[in-house]
């Protein structure tokens, strides 16, 4: 039976462990834990606890609440399915095939992501004005196709594609050859991917307000109004404990998948698994480069808005982007503005990847040795529960306990890329950590045999099979951070605004040349977007992610 | 070995190219310069000239923290009161006055200027809030398109709910839109505790749509915009037609003044300010002669002040409204979106 044939021929290998420095993973486990307990379990217990009492049991025991609670999984649910159904299609084009343009693809899936919610929730309000779920389920999945797309291509460009091969040449038909080779050994990136996903539409926000227009709400946009419109801090802890509760419980199911099919496989280098497609692999190429085609749709509707005005065609917003608006709406420039965002998405992305990679590495360290799976299994889930909060919930609880901290950092301008290190952290475990795992062991067995200490194993061995990966992550970051919208209005002071702040102050006022302004600052967030993208790949040399 | 060398490289060359990062740099204070934080919400802008000519002449440097909008604001000043987020804050307005007083987040104080118009608004006696603008929500119409089509632009609440303007509104829902809250508001207190909420059932029998916000039932739905959607009648305020100036000078929308409720955004020291003498020269600057002068262009509201004239592109486009709706006694917001739900859902 080929179930899992690659894992067979492996097989899970347990090797002595050497005498580890214990003490030293611990120091490394220590800074995203660290991390996480003073800029997340801290202000979230706290800011619940004094939501706590009567109150949270009155909203629990209301029939509206549960019918919330239902409609938010159900939405999440769906979305989660049509991101994966787009995305796959995209993560094969990338990892498996060698054609022209893939630099292209990859770049254009990346644009959705630094996107605004409020502007891409009024493209699909021009492309779908009915609304409703489902112009919601599609804006959701716009976002995320490029979370399964990075994710799962990060994997999948590096597994041995001479056992698919083998079981061909053993007569399995394709799609037999996808189901019980290929599957199998993508699945650890594609729960990972699945587990992201569904976390980011649970929570999503601007769509759902925008595209549901009064009639839709979900358990954040419920959290949202009872904390920053009506104060009702008792029903905010009841749909938040709710919330939490959800995302567990998606989390612990995202566990149980991955545990069926967390195993060792051969990695190889990329330029060994891309060819050129053959027979009905066209296919999926073409499928592929049809979701592109739909991703970039409501781009160019925000394009299209962004030259035309009452009177015509006009080049009005973009000379505009030089200033600060009509009757100066922001404090600082258009441009100004663009580099604020560089600046801040640098150093969220540095932040995010040394809490990230440590994690990953911790992560790793301690199921190849001697720890309880349970116990690492809870690390890997707190570690992802920032994506599954409310950013309300932990902005406010921000209020009341950062000024205990040195500096009252509630009010210093760093806490803008700690507040976005704090999403793309998550992200960039999920996209590291399957690779990691996936390593041979015996690998690292046999160079630690010839002589090398635990580190030049690291980066003789590791750091060469995730490369592609952690560079992936590093880019895929550096976009999150770049869109980041929620934290950022909140924090950003008007002289360190970024670009999708102004975004949205612009769209915010009456006026042609405001809105316009809006939209081309939109179209100019997405070449900042695509050359910064472009720069990381270039900086993608030979030697790095190939072994 | 060159992995690991790259990657550094590779690091440099972006934070280079990047340039240094938000960690580096501070705002910048002169020396033996003071600095006050003004927390505010995010819809105010003022003139840098006008702040630094403040700074010269004051020793004074205004950090301003914007918050969210006018509820969000209120909630956090109540929430970090103990452990202020500045030393003056700017933005509650009359909707969430009440919360932010019964929580004492306000200390007394009373400027020199307030006696030059900005007491007209006071909500009590305490001088614990100074009126600094007024801002009114009305219902916009697109003057164009009824013109080209001979019907009458309405002019009441009761003509909204008139079959002769089905399917021509657009609203924003109340929960999550400041201007939408201030419409049902208005409905509350012209219709009474009673009458509001059958008036909504009329518009829902009349097409009414709801949005979650502003942006979209202005810039998509509402035809007098850029966005020339299919509705000509929006809910937004009686300075929007200001900002929509034809070529020839004339406006393309007019506000109906006889939907208008009033928002009154008040300044005040914060109880726990480290800087309250400093704090109240803040508020003494945002009732001046050049801070009050610009209020109008720069965040489109009513200056409190009575000396102050309307800017020239204001006059006779969006005049300010005579009569508008005041705030009902003790509406409680949670009260109203319950009903409103319930209304809207049937």
């Amino acid at each position: 039976m080929v179930d899992h044939p690659v894992a067979h021929r492996h097989g899970p290998v347990t090797v002595p462990r050497r005498v580890g420095p214990a003490a030293g993973l611990f120091a490394v486990a220590l800074i995203p834990l660290g991390f996480l307990a003073v800029f997340f379990a801290w202000p979230v217990l706290a800011i619940l606890r004094l939501g706590l009492g009567a109150g949270v049991l009155t909203v629990l025991g209301d029939a509206d609440t549960w019918r919330l609670v239902a409609f938010t999984l159900g939405q999440a649910a769906v979305s989660t399915v049509l991101a994966l159904l787009a995305g796959l299609p995209v993560a094969f084009l990338l990892a498996r095939t060698r054609l022209p343009g893939l630099g292209f693809v990859r770049v254009a899936v990346l644009v959705p992501f630094v996107l605004p919610t409020v502007v891409v929730g009024l493209a699909f309000r021009v492309l779908l004005p009915d609304g409703g779920v489902p112009a919601i389920v599609l804006a959701n999945a716009f976002f995320n196709v490029a979370v399964v797309a990075n994710t799962v291509a990060g994997l999948w460009s590096h597994v041995d594609r001479r056992s698919e091969d083998a079981a061909r040449v053993l007569g399995a038909s394709r799609s037999r050859t996808f189901a019980a080779v290929t599957l199998p050994a993508l699945t650890p990136a594609v729960g990972s991917a699945a587990a992201i996903v569904f976390l980011f539409c649970a929570t999503s926000f601007g769509v759902v307000l925008v595209l549901g227009g009064a009639r839709h709400r979900t358990l954040e946009t419920e959290i949202y109004l009872r904390t920053v419109e009506l104060f009702d801090l008792p029903g905010a802890a009841a749909l938040s404990l709710l919330q939490i509760g959800a995302v567990v419980a998606a989390l612990a199911v995202g566990a149980a998948v991955r545990r069926r099919r967390e195993t060792a496989l051969a990695l190889r280098g990329r330029a060994e698994s891309a060819r050129r497609p053959a027979g009905a692999e066209w296919a999926v190429v073409a499928l592929a480069y049809g979701v592109v085609v739909l991703l970039l749709v409501p781009v160019l509707v925000l394009t299209l808005r962004s030259l035309s005005t009452s009177d015509g065609w006009s080049l009005a917003g973009y000379r505009a982007l030089a200033t600060t608006g009509t009757s100066g709406t922001l404090a600082i420039s258009g441009v100004e503005a663009a580099a604020n965002s560089l600046r801040a998405a640098t150093d969220a992305t540095v932040l995010a990847m040394t809490l990230g990679i440590s994690a990953s590495v911790v992560l790793v360290a301690m199921s190849r040795g001697r720890v309880r799976r349970g116990f690492v299994e809870t690390m890997d889930a707190a570690l992802m529960l920032p994506l599954g909060v409310s950013a309300v919930t932990v902005g406010f609880g921000y209020l009341i306990t950062l000024d205990k901290l040195p500096g009252d950092l509630r009010t210093a301008p760093v806490l803008v890329p700690l507040a976005q290190a704090l999403v793309v952290t998550p992200l960039v475990i999920r996209m590291v950590l399957p690779v990691l795992r996936a390593i041979d062991e015996r690998l690292r067995s046999a160079a630690a045999t010839l002589g090398a200490g635990p580190l030049r194993v690291w980066r003789e061995v590791d750091l060469p099979l995730a490369g592609r990966s952690v560079l992936s992550a590093a880019t895929f970051g550096f976009v999150v951070a770049l869109g980041e919208f929620g934290a950022t209005s909140f924090l950003a002071r008007p002289d360190t605004t970024t670009l999708p702040v102004a975004i949205g102050r612009l769209i915010s006022r009456p006026g042609a040349l405001n809105n316009q302004m809006a939209y081309a600052a939109c179209t100019l967030l997405m070449v900042v977007t695509v050359l910064a993208v472009v720069l990381v790949d270039r900086l993608r040399v030979p030697g790095v992610g190939e072994f | 070995m060159t992995v690991t060398r790259r990657a550094a490289l590779a690091a440099l060359v972006f934070a280079a190219v990047t340039g240094c990062s938000v960690f580096g740099g501070d705002g910048g204070t002169e020396p033996g310069e003071r600095t006050v934080v003004l927390v505010t919400h995010d819809s105010f802008t003022m003139k840098q000239e006008v702040l630094d000519e403040f700074r010269a002449s004051s020793g004074i440097r205004i950090d301003v923290r914007k918050s969210g909008d006018a509820g969000s604001l209120t909630n956090q000043l109540v929430l970090t009161k103990s452990s202020p987020l500045g030393d003056v804050a700017f933005g509650v307005d009359n909707t969430f006055a009440d919360r932010a007083l019964s929580a004492d987040v306000f200390v007394p104080y009373r400027s020199p200027d307030a006696d030059k118009g900005p007491s007209r608004y006071s909500i009590d006696d305490t001088d614990r809030l100074t009126a600094v603008d007024v801002g009114d929500v009305c219902v916009n119409a697109d003057s164009a398109w009824f013109a080209g089509r001979g019907i009458p632009v309405p002019a009441s609440y009761e003509d909204l709910a008139d079959p002769k303007y089905k399917d021509l509104l657009v609203v924003q829902d109340p929960a999550t839109s400041s201007p939408g809250l201030a419409f049902a508001l208005g409905t509350v207190a012209h219709f009474g505790g009673d009458g509001w909420v059958n008036y909504w059932g009329k518009l829902l029998a009349n097409g009414v749509k709801v949005t979650s916000g502003w942006e979209e039932a202005y810039t998509q739905d509402f035809s007098g915009s850029s966005g020339k959607g299919p509705r000509p009648l929006v809910v937004s305020y009686a300075s929007s037609p200001a900002a929509e100036v034809g070529p020839d000078g004339k406006p393309r929308t007019s506000a109906l003044l006889s939907t208008c409720f009033r928002q009154v955004e008040y300044a005040g020291v914060l109880t726990n300010a480290k800087h309250p003498d400093d704090a109240r020269k803040v508020v003494d600057f945002l009732l001046s002669q050049p801070f009050q002068s610009n209020v109008a262009e720069q965040m489109f509201v009513y200056p409190a002040r009575e000396d102050v004239p309307l800017p020239a592109s204001w006059q006779g486009v969006a005049p300010q409204p005579s009569n508008p709706a005041t705030l009902p006694e003790e509406v409680d917001q949670a009260w109203l979106i319950t009903l409103w739900r319930t209304a809207m859902d049937r």
